[in-house]
């Protein structure tokens, strides 16, 4: 439709007479992505609403609930804990590098504490969870949609909303604080392997020392963000899932979908979450 | 005025009867774009009924199917199950309508996920929470005997073929004892020995269960040996509605074609 628009206007605009300064095709086809854009976000909306009223009424479906809360929890732990350990290990490194440099040696447990909990545990959390739960549920769905099994659901009595994208996305919002709180304390404890590699240094003394001044509010908020990152990977991975079309390409499309969107609109919600936890838990 | 309750059990009473149909699709328009599928379809199936929906392929029968069962919404006309208009039902009360529909998907669409016990399962698991494991597991068992693929139990659909696939499909479609029965293109694909014994399945469900059947199909074969009445779609429009000998007796030129070359 819209490339269709898109030559037609090319046709017209190679009728006028004068150079145009900017050609008409390239402001129909941004016309027409902004316009797509807003559909997408139009239908999300739908989606997300359809979702909320199916989990909130009667039959709970709470068997297929805890099967997902494996499914998302308990298998992306291993994957969670290697990248938060990763982080810790490579935290340590460049904080040590550039604090000798300033002279803030002393600072290095803080710094790598402060960190993790407060960023780059939640984020790399979100991340990892994003790029393996976001292409499993958008890849399930989408191969459900186009085999007809959705249908075959609706057609059984049983709402697709509630069966498949509510309980997904409660799995999701819950299970994402908990990989958090493994993803830091893999994080610390690699962060202070690596350290006590170079200089001796106990675990105790780490905690110690990285948690002085530290209280709850830079511990809390940062960990339950990651619930709006657990809604996002959720919700859109269902949706991209859910609204597949075309076959084994669409399913390829919804997973590479799922995981580009909702890595992108997680870092996104993270630049709004910081500056909300900044105002409110200063 | 008559409660819901007095007119569903009107709608009962006329269904047993036969004054009332059980499926009655009126003026029923469809399309995707700006393609017309469906330009203003009208039947009704009473209980205990078979009608036969046939028609090349593309002309819209599967979307039919798709419109009297809720997965699609028509742009115009009514569909009315048990004289209930399921236009503007939200998806939970129309789910209430579908535990009474019976749905044999063209490919079948079994979970793939689930075994074939699971898959067979998965309406009563849903639907009738009371029954307890054993109950439900000698209930799908019946189910599997019933359409020849009781010793499939533990398999995935994966492991077994496309006929066998659509015997699985059909027990599901039965497993909540439903009023209607739809089906699309039961014998597709499949070779002539094993549409035969699904047709003798269909006729043998219709015998005991008495339910009200609507069958798409381009098999004329199948078709007649199945179904009371058949309908000849074509460019989304009932070209003609009768038993077979009527079909046989037309003078309509589409009809003839379609005959000779079936």
């Amino acid at each position: 439709m819209t490339d269709s628009r898109a030559s037609a206007a090319a046709d017209m605009s190679a009728l006028r007479p004068g150079p145009p300064t900017l050609p008409a095709s390239s402001i129909v086809s941004t016309t027409g992505l902004i316009n797509q854009f807003l559909e997408w976000f139009g239908d999300l909306g739908i989606f997300f609403w359809q979702v909320v009223r199916a989990a909130v009424t009667p039959p709970f479906e709470f068997r297929e609930l805890f099967r997902q809360l494996d499914e998302i929890g308990s298998k992306s732990l291993p994957l969670v804990a290697l990248a938060g350990a990763a982080t810790g290990v490579v935290l340590s490194m460049e904080a040590r590098f550039s604090l000798t440099r300033f002279g803030a040696k002393s600072l290095l447990p803080a710094a790598i504490v402060f960190s993790i909990i407060h960023e780059t545990g939640p984020i790399i959390t979100g991340l990892v969870v994003s790029g393996r739960a976001g292409a499993g549920i958008g890849a399930e769905l989408a191969s459900m949609k186009v085999t007809e099994q959705i249908d075959a659901i609706e057609a059984s009595a049983v709402n697709p909303y509630r069966l498949l994208a509510a309980t997904r996305i409660l799995a999701c919002i819950l299970v994402l604080p908990l990989l958090t709180l493994a993803a830091d304390f893999a994080g610390l404890i690699m962060g202070w392997v690596a350290q006590a590699l170079v200089e001796p240094l106990s675990f105790h003394q780490f905690i110690n020392s990285g948690f002085k001044g530290a209280d709850f509010n830079d511990f809390l908020p940062p960990t339950f963000k990651t619930m709006v990152f657990g809604l996002i990977i959720g919700l859109i991975a269902c949706f991209q899932g859910m609204r597949t079309q075309g076959g084994a390409a669409g399913v390829g499309r919804a997973a590479t979908s799922s995981v580009v969107l909702s890595s992108l609109f997680v870092i996104l919600a993270d630049v709004v979450l910081v500056k909300i936890i900044l105002i409110f838990f200063p | 005025m008559d409660t819901i309750d007095q007119t569903a059990m009107k709608q009962g009473e006329a269904e047993k009867d036969g004054s009332a149909p059980v499926v009655a699709v009126v003026d029923l328009h469809k399309s995707f774009g700006s393609q017309n599928v469906l330009n203003g379809i009208s039947l009704a199936v009473g209980r205990g009924e078979t009608l036969a929906v046939l028609g090349r392929s593309g002309t819209g029968k599967s979307v039919l199917l798709r419109l009297i069962i809720g997965l699609e919404k028509p742009d115009s006309g009514s569909v009315r199950i048990h004289g209930q208009d399921i236009a503007d039902l939200a998806l939970d009360q129309m789910g209430e309508i579908r535990k009474k529909m019976g749905f044999l998907f063209q490919h079948a669409a079994l979970y793939d996920s689930l075994t074939v016990e699971q898959n067979v399962a998965f309406p009563l698991l849903h639907h009738k929470k009371e029954m307890s494991k054993s109950e439900r597991g000698d209930r799908v068992e019946e189910l599997l005997a019933e359409v020849g693929m009781e010793s499939a139990l533990a398999k995935m659909p994966s492991d077994i073929s496309g006929g066998m696939q659509k015997r699985v499909g059909l027990a599901r479609a039965l497993a909540l004892e439903p009023d209607i029965l739809l089906l699309d293109e039961p014998t597709a694909g499949l070779d002539p020995i094993s549409s035969g014994e699904i047709d003798d399945l269909i006729l043998k469900l219709q015998q005991e269960h008495h339910t009200a059947s609507i069958v798409v199909t381009h098999d004329l074969h199948s078709a007649k040996t199945v179904a009371d009445r058949l309908a000849l779609l074509n460019e989304g429009d009932i070209v003609i509605q009768g038993t077979f000998e009527e079909l046989q007796e037309s003078d309509i030129e589409f009809v003839r074609e379609f005959l000779k070359h079936s």
